[in-house]
Formats: structure tokens, C-alpha cells, sequence
């Protein structure tokens, strides 16, 4: 069971260039909002078609612009879970879930299958419902039976969370991972939120303005990111261009961080093209004196707050007085902002070197 | 009956004409709301062009395609079939001037539709065919229902066009409009004004039932489609 698909459409402003295979798993489109990556599903469901380029699915063509092929949508058996679920407003959810259903399915199966689905979605009682008489989970379970009462070979999801509130979303998300899980073959999740791509999917593909810009496994991708996009769209709040100083003949490396100013010593060889370095803001340590030659001295510049956590932002310089720049940012809980409130500046703080993040931007 | 005879030609006119322009006016609405091909403002002007044209304009135009002394009307005069002032001209007249109104509310009503809705249903395999009657026709129910009652009601007045190519034969052409007309003309102003008054009823009579039935539909529809 496999998806192929190397395609590319030019669209307003940049060209998509989707290039991957997915297995039988759930994997993970993440990219900005407009970077192309609903224009890809759309393309393997047949709503919209590429320039170029084929799309293979269990070694079916569904599209091959050198061979004219391109199946119509209803002919490719591919579910799709639109972000606002595209439940036909005037059915009952029976009839919605029965909607794909043949009609040369005698009666009394079809009733059998739709209650199955029913049962299956915890829908029960729910029947002669209408969509607008139903929650936003409820009618997400309704799309996602309707989805697969036909039985098809994939299943595309078009950013199923993005209208639900938080709450919501995570109890869903929950559930819709068990859905997929027992759906057994593959399935595209597609998202523009790192936290729900990390916790449905095992592997995930990085797109940024059209092209692919990263792709793997979700811890690979989330702990070191190989490219400064990904850097950025996983959440790394700290990157500095570096240059590559020298080595010390005891094996260390001096790395030059050049937008903080400072400069990072590792333990061991580092490879000539880094460009940029990055530290996720709570993996600073803060310690009580300076003797690691990783331990800076740091300014607070300003402070933020959110609900459980402080954000404080550094500087490596004692800042001017209405100097709101800052290096780097520091995220805390708040009882540790407590405790470091009454530290006398400056703070002493260490980048741990195994904590950090190196790109080699080509 | 002779006398009311105007009466049963609208009525039967007006009928033939919605029912023609119901089926016609939403197929062609639902090509039209989808097609995005370079003819697009072409036809979609021709097709609203009967709407703005003046009626005796359309008229002319519709003599030129079935009159007598032309290709088409010849064609069929070889056949032994006439249309040129009998009662299928009244009919073709109403049609023709109706049909914008129906063609302009259901391309509207078409276009409302959520795409995404549409394309679900062809994800689940269902032909274009079953998406029109069973996904697409309900929901734009609301304006299908409102473009039929204004046809209609374009149709049951129909005149300019309908003189031209259908003329005034009591019995057999004269609608209601049209017999108002000549009967202005020949000074019977208390006749006309039974016909004035009869055609004031049926249209308020339509247009008041088919409101309370719309509304009904409207609710059906829109409490659906809340979300």
C-alpha cells in the first residue's frame, strides 16, 4: 500500500514541487498557511489537476500529464476530510454516511453498513440528524464515516482542526488518531500546527513555499532540523547566522554566533558549511558563575508573561536604557522567574552546546 | 367559454412556459454556474439578453428564426408544421422572455453552494447526474422556487413579443394582456378592466401562496445549512 506522487503546478506566486512517498501510516504535511500544502491534496484527490508530474496510488495511475492520464475524482476512491467537514447540509447523518454507498447494494446491507458506521463513530441516536443540529466533533466523526464507509484506498485530511477551539481540538485529536489508527492504510494529515502534526503523525514533511523542505521522522524533524525553515516553523524562538571559527587542537570547535555576539565552544569537530545556529528558549540553563566558557553574562531586556510560563528577554551587553532589543529569549516557568527576579544582573547563563540546533542552509 | 377564453390561453400559456423554463433554466444555470471556459460572458450575456432587450425586439428576432419567409421556419413549413401565430407561438414567446429570470436566480443560486460540499459528494463516487438532483437542486432550492414564481409571473404577462409572432386570434393566441390591449383600443374600457382585475388576482395569488411555500422550503434548507 502506497502513495506516489511527484508533481508540480504553479500557482500565484511561487511554483508547487511535491515530491514524496507515503506509506501505510499517517503522515504529516506542515507548512504555513498559502505554502501549497492543501494544493497537494487536492491535486492526489483529483480537485484540482497539476501541470505535471504523476501521482500513483497502490500502483494505480490517478495522474500522468505525459501520458494524459487523470482520473476523475469519483473514480479514484480516495476519502477526503474537508476542513469545514462538507457534510451535505440537507441529509441526516444516516444519509450523509450513506451517501457514497452504491446503489446496487441491496437495502438491508446498506442499513446494516450505515449502522456499523454508526456504532463505530459514536453517533448513536444521532441518525435523523441534521449537520447544523450536531456539535463540530460530532460532525467531524459524521465526515470521517462518510469518508470511509466507501472504503477507500487513502485518506487526505485538510486541516480538520483548525475551526475548533482548543479544548475541543485536543479531545478530538485523540480520538481522530484512533479512528486513523484502525483505518489501517495510509493517510495525510495536513496542518499548519506543529503540536497536532507531532501528535498524530510519525512521519512528517516540512512544505515551504511549495517545495518540501524537510521531510522524516517526527523526532528527527523536531530535534534536529535539518534546514533554518524548519528551524523556525518547529518552534525555535533563538537563531543566530554562525561561521565556523576554527579548532582548538584539543578537538573543540569555536563556533562565531553573530547576531548575539558571543561565541560557542563544542567538544568535538564540527563541519565547515554551518550557517545559523539555533537553541529552543528553554533549554537555557541558568547557572551561579561563569567558569564553562559556554556561560554568558546576560541583560534582561524586557519580560513577557503567559499563563503558566515567563518569557525573559536577554542580552548579551548591558543594554541602554530604551534599548528594547534583545539576543535571545529564555522561556521559564513562572516559580522559576520568581527565583530568578531576585538574582542580581548580570544573570549567568549557558548554552549548552548539545542542546543546539546546526544548519547547513545550501 | 369564448368569452373567458382569454383566460385559458394565459393560463395554459403561462403553465407550458414555466414548466419549459423551470427544466431549461436550471440546467443550463448549472452549466453555466461551473463553466469557466473563455465563452463565458458571451453566452451567459445571450442568454440574459432576452431579459433587456425590449419585447418587441425579442419578438422580431424570434420571427426571423420561425417566420415563414425564413430558413428554419421554411424547414418546417416543409414538414407541414406551422408555429408562426398559433398557440406554441404564445408559448415560445412567454418562454423566451421568462427564461432569463429563471437562468439569472438559479446561476446565482448555484454559485452559493459551498464547492467543498460538491466535491465531498464526488470524493464518494457519485456522478454529476446524482450530484445535481441530490446535493446541488436542494440546496439552491430557495432561489430555484424564487426564479420559477418570477418566470411566471414574466410569463402570465407577456406581450410585446407575443404580438409580434403570435398576433391576436381570439380563441387561439389572445392571452389576457393581449386582450386588454385591443380592448382599450376599441374603447370597451369596463371589459379591460375585468381583464386588469383577473390578472391582478392570479398574480397575487401566486405570488402570496408561493411566498408562504417558500418560506416553508427556506426553512428547510437554511436551518440545514446553519451551522
Amino acid at each position: 500500500m502506497s502513495l506516489v506522487v511527484n508533481i508540480t503546478k504553479k500557482l500565484s506566486g511561487f511554483e508547487l514541487k511535491a515530491n514524496f512517498k507515503a506509506g501505510n501510516d499517517i503522515l504529516g504535511f506542515l507548512g504555513a498557511s498559502g505554502s501549497g500544502k492543501s494544493m497537494t491534496l487536492r491535486c492526489i484527490a483529483g480537485i484540482e489537476t497539476p501541470d505535471t508530474g504523476k501521482i500513483v496510488l497502490n500502483g494505480r495511475v490517478l495522474f500522468d500529464s505525459e501520458n494524459k492520464i487523470n482520473i476523475p475524482i469519483r473514480e479514484r476512491n480516495v476519502g477526503f476530510l474537508f476542513q469545514n467537514y462538507a457534510l451535505f447540509p440537507n441529509m441526516t447523518v444516516e444519509q450523509n454516511i450513506g451517501f457514497g454507498l452504491s446503489k446496487n447494494i441491496p437495502k438491508t446491507q446498506r442499513d446494516n453498513i450505515i449502522k456499523k458506521k454508526i456504532v463505530d463513530f459514536r453517533l448513536s441516536g444521532m441518525q435523523k440528524r441534521y449537520p447544523y443540529q450536531l456539535s463540530g466533533g460530532q460532525q467531524q466523526r459524521v465526515a470521517l464515516a462518510r469518508a470511509l464507509v466507501v472504503d477507500p484506498e487513502i485518506i487526505l485530511l485538510d486541516e480538520p482542526f483548525s475551526a475548533l477551539d482548543e479544548h475541543l481540538r485536543n479531545n478530538m485529536m485523540t480520538q481522530l488518531k484512533e479512528d486513523l489508527l484502525e483505518f489501517k492504510k495510509t493517510s495525510i494529515f495536513v496542518t499548519h500546527n506543529i503540536e497536532e502534526a507531532y501528535q498524530l503523525c510519525n512521519d512528517i514533511i516540512i512544505i515551504d513555499e511549495g517545495s518540501i523542505d524537510a521531510a522524516g521522522n517526527k523526532d528527527v524533524i523536531f530535534n534536529t532540523p535539518p534546514t533554518l525553515y524548519a528551524t523556525k516553523l518547529t518552534g525555535c524562538k533563538n537563531i543566530s547566522k554562525a561561521k565556523k571559527i576554527g579548532n582548538s587542537i584539543s578537538g573543540n570547535t569555536v563556533i562565531d554566533a553573530i547576531d548575539w555576539g558571543c561565541s560557542i565552544t563544542f567538544d568535538y569537530v564540527i563541519e565547515e558549511n554551518i550557517t545559523d545556529i539555533g537553541i529552543r528558549a528553554h533549554y537555557l540553563e541558568l547557572k551561579d558563575d561563569d567558569y564553562d566558557v559556554n556561560t554568558f553574562n546576560c541583560w534582561i531586556v524586557s519580560t513577557g508573561e503567559t499563563l503558566f510560563r515567563t518569557k525573559v528577554y536577554l542580552k548579551f551587553s548591558e543594554s541602554t536604557a530604551n534599548d528594547k532589543d534583545y539576543h535571545i529569549l529564555w522561556d521559564i516557568s513562572k516559580e522559576e522567574w520568581d527565583l530568578v527576579k531576585t538574582k542580581p544582573l548580570p544573570l549567568k547563563i549557558r548554552i549548552n552546546p548539545d542542546k543546539i540546533i546546526q544548519i547547513n542552509e545550501k | 367559454m369564448s368569452e373567458l377564453s382569454p383566460l385559458w390561453i394565459s393560463i395554459k400559456t403561462t403553465f407550458a412556459a414555466t414548466i419549459i423554463v423551470f427544466f431549461i433554466g436550471i440546467t443550463s444555470a448549472w452549466f453555466m454556474a461551473s463553466y469557466k471556459g473563455r465563452a463565458r460572458g458571451v453566452i451567459d450575456g445571450i442568454l440574459t439578453l432576452p431579459m433587456v432587450l425590449p419585447p418587441t425586439v425579442v419578438g422580431f428576432i424570434l420571427l426571423l428564426i420561425i417566420g415563414k419567409n425564413f430558413p428554419l421556419g421554411k424547414l418546417l413549413d416543409g414538414f407541414g408544421i406551422t408555429i408562426i401565430f398559433t398557440w406554441f407561438a404564445t408559448v415560445i414567446a412567454a418562454t423566451v422572455v421568462a427564461f432569463p429570470l429563471m437562468y439569472r436566480t438559479c446561476v446565482g443560486a448555484f454559485r452559493q453552494i459551498d464547492i467543498n460540499v460538491l466535491n465531498a459528494a464526488r470524493t464518494l463516487g457519485a456522478s454529476e447526474w446524482r450530484i445535481f438532483w441530490k446535493v446541488a437542486v436542494p440546496l439552491a432550492w430557495p432561489g430555484i422556487a424564487a426564479g420559477t414564481v418570477l418566470s411566471f409571473a414574466r410569463a402570465l404577462g407577456e406581450f410585446g413579443a407575443t404580438m409580434m409572432i403570435a398576433g391576436s386570434i381570439p380563441g387561439i393566441t389572445e392571452t389576457i394582456p393581449v386582450a386588454i390591449y385591443f380592448a382599450v383600443i376599441a374603447g370597451e374600457t369596463g371589459n379591460a378592466f375585468k381583464w386588469v382585475i383577473l390578472i391582478f388576482i392570479i398574480s397575487l395569488t401566486v405570488m402570496v401562496a408561493s411566498d408562504k411555500w417558500a418560506e416553508k422550503q427556506m426553512f428547510l434548507v437554511s436551518s440545514a445549512r446553519r451551522k
